[in-house]
């Protein structure tokens, strides 16, 4: 069986400007973080980003990669609760939006996943979601009308095709068998399932004997068949919370914040953290905590 | 300590109003989006609700029914995506916040200004569309002001009774139950489905509501006052599920 590991300027290297990208994890929990620091690296832009939103569509927009996005919400999940750098795009109309309601997201990807063109939901009926899609979004009537004669008009959910899904899990193995830790699987099988090329990356590679092992049968939501490429990046969630691996990085999360308020104030966060490797980042992440830590 | 009739506070009128947009809901998930109204859903469950399902606002469903911020025993997994089928469903009553309410029920937490350029950004539309169409939808209001009570919305994210087609069956479980705000207690049951006084807090007067109001709200004038709280009630309230008082952060003592 194949061995798909890869860095993760390996899978940065396989994604191309203009792509439409899913990105996994929910909010401020369990995205794909240490990945989308590696796109920040590159000179990838123009991109279509999918997602419920979090630090990740908001990094994103700091270094203006984000020409169009698909989201039902962009949330920090704690106080000051709404991105500010993709506030800022918005506000200065820099960014196409498809906003939707949060559950026609998870029904563009099934949609994506079992190759249809789109499926019927209820949410967005009556709702601004329309306006957001200048005619991008149709409704579709029901062929089988109701017991009073009556046929449904429902909103006609467009599968999310995705050119590439980026994902982060707690577990998994070499060849793309992969399992969350924690409360919550989100979308993350769902994004891979709809992209042409899938990258996962992990806290831990593992043999799959230890993989299986450690989880039970239902956590194991990603299979071989829905996986190009596997990086090993312990702490890659950061600072969003990774089930039981780690919690939000409350903390830097809000420095992230701080830092977005004044160019020179980013700029500083921008050298420290993101102008550098992903190792250096995480130095730099535990010198952080250390210094609050001693500030205390 | 002995709760005492005499010394209510209006938080405490509310956590009772609120625990009351749940009366007769039965079997059904309590998403309440707010400390106030996880105070209200809670007092429901331990008062006349005891069927209600309640999570820990992440993933799980509590078996019993802890103060705000506590702990308890779950009973069953509702992770995100299972969320979205149990709104399918219709099996749920959320009470959302708003940043903007208009007198027909469209609820605005997106953002201000146009769709593509907005003057001010908020969480988008999150699952507002899905919930006002598929099951009962209730508002909480902490600050009951004109910039809130509006005479149009930016963004319509929660539809409100305009938007509903009655020539359209997939809108038949359009819902909106009540309104409830720092003033008082509303429904949409006004002339064509508009915002209706149910009551007011005791203290409040129909003119500070008017004031507060953009629109004018159907039943004012007569509208009764809010009942306060039992004993028990009041016991549930301040020795069993908030006995830190963060109702008292929503609305000040």
């Amino acid at each position: 069986m194949r061995d798909k590991r890869m860095s993760l300027d390996d899978v940065v290297g396989e994604l191309r400007s203009g792509m439409t990208i899913g990105i996994g994890g929910w909010g401020s929990r369990r995205k794909p973080m240490a990945l989308v620091r590696a796109i920040l690296r590159s000179d990838i832009t123009d991109l279509t980003v999918v997602g419920y939103g979090g630090p990740d569509l908001g990094l994103l927009c700091s270094a203006g990669k984000v020409r169009k996005a698909y989201y039902g919400f962009v949330s920090l999940d704690s106080p000051p609760f709404y991105d500010p750098w993709f506030s800022k795009a918005r506000t200065e109309g820099t960014l196409v939006a498809r906003e939707m309601d949060e559950g026609m997201l998870k029904c563009g990807l099934e949609a994506a996943a079992a190759r249809l063109p789109f499926l019927p939901i209820r949410a967005g009926l009556g709702s601004a979601v329309f306006d957001f899609w200048d005619g991008e979004l149709r409704t579709v009537t029901s062929p089988y009308p109701g017991p009073d004669g009556a046929a449904e008009t429902l909103t006609a959910m467009p599968a999310l095709n995705l050119d590439a899904a980026l994902v982060h899990l707690n577990l998994g193995d070499k060849h793309g068998n992969a399992a969350y830790q924690g409360v919550d699987p989100y979308m993350d099988d769902l994004f891979c399932l709809a992209a042409q090329r899938r990258y996962l990356s992990v806290e831990r590679v593992v043999d799959t004997e230890e993989l299986v092992k450690s989880v039970p049968p239902q956590s194991l939501i990603i299979n071989r068949m829905m996986v190009d490429g596997v990086v090993e990046a312990p702490n890659g969630a950061h600072f969003t919370l990774a089930g039981d691996d780690y919690a939000r990085d409350e903390k830097f999360q809000r420095h992230y914040v701080e830092s977005a308020k004044t160019p020179e104030a980013w700029q500083q966060f921008v050298e420290k953290y993101l102008a550098v490797s992903e190792d250096e980042y995480q130095a730099a992440v535990r010198e952080f905590a250390a210094q609050q830590e001693s500030a205390r | 300590m002995t709760a005492t009739a005499t010394d209510i506070t209006r938080a405490e009128i509310c956590a009772v109003a609120c625990a009351e947009i749940f009366s007769g809901a039965g079997e059904i998930m309590a998403s309440p989006m707010s400390p106030m109204t996880t105070l209200g859903a809670r007092l429901a469950k331990l008062t006349t609700e005891p069927d209600l399902l309640l999570s820990d606002g992440e993933a799980l469903f509590f078996a019993d029914t802890p103060p705000i911020g506590g702990k308890a025993p779950t009973e069953g997994w509702i992770p995100f995506r299972k969320v979205f089928d149990v709104v399918a469903s219709g099996r749920r009553h959320v009470v959302m916040g708003a940043n903007q309410i208009d007198r027909y029920g469209n609820q605005n937490l997106s953002a201000f200004g146009p769709p593509q350029q907005p003057t001010r950004q908020m969480f988008g539309v999150r699952g507002a569309p899905g919930n006002t169409i598929n099951h009962p939808t209730s508002y909480w209001i902490s600050r009951h002001t004109k910039r809130v009570f509006v005479n149009e919305v930016d963004i319509v994210s929660g539809i409100g009774y305009d938007k509903v087609d009655p020539a359209n069956p997939a809108f038949r479980f359009h819902h909106l139950h009540r309104v409830v705000t720092n003033l008082g207690v509303f429904d949409f049951e006004g002339p064509d489905h508009t915002l209706r006084a149910r009551s007011l807090h005791p203290g409040v007067s129909a003119d500070e509501v008017a004031e507060n109001t953009s629109f004018d709200i159907a039943g004012l004038a007569e509208a009764g006052q809010t009942r306060t709280p039992t004993a028990e009630e009041l016991r549930l309230i301040r020795e069993v599920l908030d006995p830190k008082k963060i109702r008292e952060s929503e609305v000040p003592a």
